[in-house]
């Protein structure tokens, strides 16, 4: 600080409104890559088994093999109880979901492909084209009633 | 004092956020990703079951002879090697693909494009044997028809054919000029052909396609001076000698995985989603909209050669890249399929018709996202320093081949 000379009250304005500008413009660029990297929060909720939002039904989703892996397509099996666990059959499951950090949906189109019984269900054409929190949203439709449930995956 | 002090502080943290640690080492993070674009990560070539032969020796070589025959087009002056040239990697460096006439798309690189579920720009094709197809009707590339392409197979490779294929199917008597794609009298000729005339071209004309599929399965990606890097990043070693990489290609590196979130899309060992995006890529002047996978959804669901068709050799369960593709949505319009980035540095000029003619340019283009001329660009921008453009593209310039020579032409391990 000794070659900073002692500076009239204009200059040494100047000065701080160009730390303050250097400051802006750094964090500035700090939060556009916190944004897009940001990892997933730390209190995400990756339970596999969970009730729907509306508490009508209990829902688990396994992958049909482990692990998923980011790129191919994989299938995976959805057991849709009643709140006291008896299993849902008949029941009617269609898929969504997507990136909420990238603001974009699922890159494919997956699909309920066959009900397996005792209230199991296999969801085929899943896949996850890039690393980071997914979340696979599943809307349930049986006995007339429907409800849906969010879960969290991150890879 | 102590106000600029505040303020000095808080730009030297602010400095330090943006810039992420020090250039020298990675994050645990950061190797992590590393590991995941190695090519000892690339996993076994995927097998393609709608096309028996994929795997056949003969076929590839059948496909190879095919690859390179000239006589395979309307003039006897274009081959799948015309633009697809072995010495460059499998493109052609200029902007706009010219065979028979100009194409309205760049010429993509065929390295590690069997890995691939989509063929080209757009997804049209759901397999590489589909994919081959293409070109070969096309007016502007071989501007071949049906009938004559299937003849000039049947008379010039009979043997070669029947020994992969079996025997040929009868073809005399079939008119000289007729493709249901190509000019008004082909059409109407095919027209005039009979359901059974038909299935007999079409089944020769789909096998040539599935013989050129089985040696494109062989142009396998290679080595490059960043996998060296990655994979003694993956084994938790320092990488010495070639395989260390510069202050700058680090640095570039990092920008890549993190502020530039190049990687969101060209990820794992192909350094692509083989998703299909819309990055505001401009149109070019002259040529009419070009709407990407929105218009190709139509066209591989419309095309007798896409999985579940009749030709192809496999069962509907098979086939889900087709079944499960998105259909619909604003997500389509515009959108391209994600390139591989190994051996991009040698391969200007960039995009799906060669809009952007150097990296530099390529670079700012993703900083400062413009707006699509039509859909909406799914990329954000970021701010772009003078030495982060330089870093990113020391760092592209890893992904080029250690030998410097064309990609490696070679039987890959497979999926059983």
């Amino acid at each position: 600080m000794t070659s900073v000379p002692v500076p009239g009250a204009q200059e040494a304005k100047m000065k701080k409104l160009i730390y303050v500008l250097v400051a802006v413009v750094a964090l500035a660029a700090a939060f556009v890559g916190w944004r897009m990297m940001a990892p997933p929060p730390d209190d995400l909720d990756l339970a596999r088994s969970k009730q729907t939002q509306a508490g009508m039904f209990t829902v688990a989703i396994a992958p049909e093999s482990e692990p998923v892996r980011q790129g191919p397509l994989h299938s995976w099996i959805v057991t849709v109880t009643t709140p006291d666990g008896a299993p849902v059959e008949d029941a009617t499951i269609s898929v969504d979901g997507g990136m909420p950090q990238h603001g974009h949906g699922l890159p494919t189109a997956p699909a309920m492909t066959a009900a397996l019984g005792e209230g199991r269900y296999r969801i085929e054409g899943v896949r996850f084209n890039m690393g980071g929190w997914w979340e696979l949203k599943l809307a349930i439709a049986a006995d007339g009633r429907s409800d849906d449930v969010t879960f969290n995956l991150v890879l | 004092m102590r106000p600029r002090l505040l303020t000095t502080g808080v730009a030297l943290a602010a400095l330090l956020l943006a810039g992420a640690c020090k250039p020298s080492n990675l994050s645990e993070g950061e190797a992590r990703v590393v590991a995941t674009l190695s090519l000892a990560a690339l996993p076994l070539l995927p097998a393609d079951p709608s096309n028996r032969v994929a795997d056949d020796p003969a076929a590839a070589a059948l496909g190879e002879a095919l690859f390179f025959d000239h006589d395979l087009s309307a003039d006897g002056s274009v081959s799948c090697a015309s633009c697809h040239q072995p010495t460059r990697r499998f493109q052609d460096g200029i902007a706009r693909a010219i065979g028979i006439g100009e194409a309205d798309r760049r010429t993509m690189p065929l390295e590690g494009v069997a890995w691939s579920p989509w063929q080209f720009w757009d997804g049209r094709a759901d397999s590489l044997w589909a994919q081959a197809l293409g070109p070969w009707e096309n007016p502007v590339e071989h501007g071949g028809n049906r009938v004559a392409l299937v003849r000039q197979v049947a008379n010039a490779y009979r043997d070669e054919y029947e020994a992969v294929f079996g025997p040929l199917p009868d073809l005399t008597g079939l008119p000289e000029d007729t493709s249901p794609l190509g000019s008004e009298s082909e059409r109407a000729a095919w027209a005039g052909l009979t359901d059974d005339e038909r299935g007999r071209v079409d089944r020769v004309y789909s096998n040539m396609g599935k013989a050129v599929a089985a040696f494109e399965r062989t142009i396998a990606p290679v080595m490059t001076r960043f996998d060296r890097f990655a994979e003694a990043v993956a084994a938790g070693r320092r990488p010495e000698g070639e395989a260390a990489l510069s202050d700058l290609e680090l640095e570039g590196l990092k920008l890549f995985m993190g502020e530039a979130s190049c990687v969101n899309c060209h990820n794992g060992p192909r350094f692509t989603d083989d998703h299909f995006h819309n990055t505001g890529v401009p149109a070019v002047p002259g040529l009419p909209p070009d709407r990407g996978r929105a218009d190709a959804v139509a066209k591989v669901l419309a095309d007798p050669f896409n999985c579940l068709g009749a030709f192809s050799d496999t069962t509907p369960e098979q086939c889900g890249e087709i079944r499960f593709m998105v259909r619909d949505g604003e997500a389509l319009e515009r959108a391209f399929k994600t390139p591989s980035l190994r051996g991009v540095a040698g391969r200007a000029p960039y995009m799906h018709a060669g809009q952007i003619a150097t990296l530099e340019e390529v670079v700012d283009h993703y900083a400062s996202a413009p707006e699509a001329p039509s859909g909406r660009t799914a990329i954000e921008g970021f701010v772009l320093t003078d030495r982060g453009r330089m870093a990113l593209i020391a760092f592209l310039n890893t992904l080029e081949p250690m030998d410097g020579k064309a990609s490696h032409v070679g039987q890959a391990p497979q999926e059983n």
